[in-house]
């Protein structure tokens, strides 16, 4: 039914209009109650879902901030681990090298002090003879000098002369001989001291380590405890780390793009420049799968060597095992390094070739002309094509600092999405609360007309009903009265 | 879940196992011996040169002159498909750019041009070798003479292929009155979109990075 038709059931479509304008206008009014009802219900239904839906994400965010609390904490208390068992490998490293040379340093100590206790009394000074000839001397001096007492002082004067030149002499040398023994003495003194020099250094050094463990672990117990300064120093930390390691795992992908140019050519050589799997050329594939294996072996010699963790098993592998792989993966290494070099080679030799080639089709002689520096690009290739395998093992240490940090910056973004989108829910809830309310005004705007009759109307009916309690109050008041 | 991931891992197994389109490219070129343009079959060789230094390992290629009768493999001077492997695809070329130059040294003017029972031998190369991309390229001044008994009134097949006529030359005829060059032309360009194909001209030798 058309509107022409509805306004065609009076002759006149104004009036027909009108009409219809009233019974639209009755209807709504007399349907009010109903629809405000409808739409508060309505508007309320939407807002209490979306409240229901901004708790349950809130709630779904405080466990992923919980998950990510207990990520970090772990990272935090591994990473901690390992520092706290490398300070005392080499605390211990220290304490046996200087325990291990213990018993020659005490030995070397012990025969250095009693060589030096030796030279000591052997150096001790020898008191001068007790002069035995002086009281002779004065006996003979008492004597009568009638009876040759001169001759006999003069002799015991020649030969007192003579024992003082001897004790002189004897004295002289005992003194050089205590000389020379303090020199004796000097080198064992010089010992005692660079020995003494070198167990203060290592004490030193023991205690600077003890130092940086007493450090790290006041940091691990903050980590179990979960104290909310460390985790923001761990949070903060993991994101530094993970930029980081992008950073270099950029790094590290242009060089596996190098590599890739380095072999793809020659690649066609070995399995066809004409197959295709999917929409990639096989050769292209293999060069890259060769680029791959080079790094997975990578991984793995970096596993062996208990650099990285990524793969607990390998870690957990005994020590002889270990070698073992560490050999492997290293002379798989190797081989795919030559074979690198031989295929920059070949690419060089390809390339040649190719020019030569298109020189003939253009009828260029010149084109075909061997430039006579080429082996420096050819060499370079080749060192390129060697090198780069064994830079690209590296690329294991960035590669295990972003996958532990990926967690942590995965469940931060995690948070703040399921953070903002709680936000977001809560908002639209009220919103739709308020457009309810909206929608009920809304609703209002055409009945104003007969809205305001009812205003006019419940007015007209309070002021009479008003006028009857005054007139009834006024009565009572006058029959108190 | 677990038979769902395994149908969806074999699925991409299979797909990527899947043998892939031909990415190759086959080229016919058809040169006019004829009396009226043997002294244009020089351009053959410069021509081959520049389809070989633009043609890759797996593409096909052969040069096959219009003479009196051309649907025959006798007309075919030199024709390759190139190795998977680059360097020998090279060795290929060169040997290939020295058949053509010996074959245009020793070029010998024929009485008439049957210019349809050489793309009729083209199209049988082309479609034998499978390529992604068909192309015929014609050294001709694209009139046709049949010698007598030569039937020649029959439709061809140009589906997938794209002719190119190159160096279409005017004859002493077309310049007292070029509607015979331009009827000539359209004949052909009619004949070929029939058949399914697409026509091109292209007379300008020095440039030929259309072709291809």
């Amino acid at each position: 039914m058309s509107m022409t038709t509805l306004l065609t059931f009076t002759p006149w479509p104004a009036v027909s209009a009108g009409i219809l304008l009233i019974l639209l206008v009755a209807a709504l009014y007399f349907a009010r109650d109903t629809a405000h009802q409808a739409i508060a219900t309505a508007a309320s239904a939407v807002a209490r879902g979306l409240r229901v839906a901004s708790l349950s994400v809130t709630h779904a965010q405080e466990a992923l901030a919980a998950r990510n609390r207990e990520v970090l904490l772990a990272a935090g208390r591994e990473a901690k681990e390992r520092i706290v068992e490398r300070e005392f490998t080499r605390v211990g490293d220290t304490v046996r090298k200087d325990l291990a040379g213990y018993p020659v340093m005490h030995r070397r100590l012990s025969e250095a002090i009693q060589r030096i206790e030796e030279d000591q009394q052997k150096a001790v000074e020898v008191p001068p003879d007790a002069p035995g000839w002086a009281q002779a001397v004065k006996v003979v001096a008492d004597l009568d000098a009638r009876n040759a007492g001169a001759d006999i002082l003069a002799d015991i004067h020649k030969s007192m002369v003579k024992a003082h030149a001897e004790a002189m002499d004897d004295y002289r040398k005992a003194s050089s001989e205590r000389h020379a023994l303090l020199r004796r003495m000097m080198p064992d003194w010089r010992l005692i001291q660079e020995t003494l020099g070198h167990v203060n250094k290592s004490v030193e050094s023991v205690i600077g380590r003890s130092q940086a463990i007493d450090r790290h672990m006041q940091e691990y117990e903050a980590i179990v405890r979960g104290e909310d300064r460390a985790l923001s120093v761990l949070s903060s930390s993991s994101i530094v780390y993970f930029f980081i390691s992008a950073l270099v795992l950029a790094i590290a992908t242009a060089g596996t793009a190098v590599n890739f140019t380095l072999i793809a050519r020659p690649m066609a050589e070995m399995v066809g420049g004409t197959n295709y799997i999917g929409t990639y050329r096989t050769a292209d594939i293999a060069a890259l799968v060769i680029i791959m294996v080079e790094i997975s072996m990578g991984l793995f010699l970096m596993e062996s060597l208990r650099i990285t963790r990524l793969f607990p098993v390998i870690g957990a592998l005994s020590d002889k095992m270990r070698v073992r792989m560490l050999i492997i993966t290293f002379l798989i290494l190797l081989l795919m390094a030559s074979i690198e070099a031989g295929l920059a080679y070949m690419r060089e030799v390809l390339l040649l070739d190719e020019m030569a080639t298109n020189a003939l089709l253009r009828g260029d002689a010149a084109g075909a002309a061997v430039n006579s520096h080429l082996w420096i690009t050819t060499t370079a290739q080749m060192g390129m094509g060697f090198v780069l395998p064994f830079a690209l093992v590296f690329v294991a240490i960035p590669l295990e600092t972003f996958v532990h940090s990926l967690r942590t910056v995965v469940g931060l973004l995690g948070i703040a999405v399921l953070r903002a989108l709680a936000l977001t829910l809560r908002l639209l809830g009220n919103a739709s609360r308020h457009l309810g309310a909206l929608a009920q005004r809304v609703y209002d705007l055409p009945l104003f007309v007969p809205l305001w009759i009812e205003t006019r109307l419940r007015a007209a009916a309070r002021e009479t009903a008003n006028a009857h309690a005054s007139v009834k109050q006024g009565s009572w008041k006058e029959a108190r009265t | 879940m677990r038979p769902r991931w395994l149908l969806c891992g074999v699925a991409l197994a299979v797909s990527a196992c899947a043998p892939s389109a031909p990415h190759n490219t086959g080229i016919y070129l058809l040169v006019d011996t004829s009396g009226s343009y043997n002294r244009q079959v020089r351009q053959a060789e410069h021509i081959t040169l520049y389809a070989l230094s633009r043609l890759q390992s797996a593409d096909s290629i052969a040069v096959a002159r219009i003479d009196t009768g051309s649907f025959t493999e006798k007309d075919i001077i030199a024709k390759a498909t190139f190795d998977d492997r680059p360097s020998t695809a090279n060795q290929q070329k060169r040997a290939f750019a020295s058949h053509v130059e010996k074959f245009i040294d020793q070029s010998s003017p024929a009485p008439y041009t049957d210019i349809t029972g050489g793309l009729l031998q083209a199209i049988e190369f082309l479609n034998e070798k499978h390529p992604a991309h068909k192309e015929i390229l014609i050294l001709s001044d694209m009139k046709e003479e049949l010698a007598k008994g030569y039937v020649r009134d029959i439709p061809l097949d140009f589906r997938g292929f794209d002719v190119v006529a190159l160096n279409v030359t005017k004859l002493r005829t077309d310049n007292f009155d070029p509607r015979q060059y331009l009827a000539r032309l359209d004949v052909w360009r009619t004949r070929v979109e029939k058949g399914g194909g697409h026509w091109r001209v292209i007379n300008d030798l020095d440039h030929l990075d259309g072709v291809l």
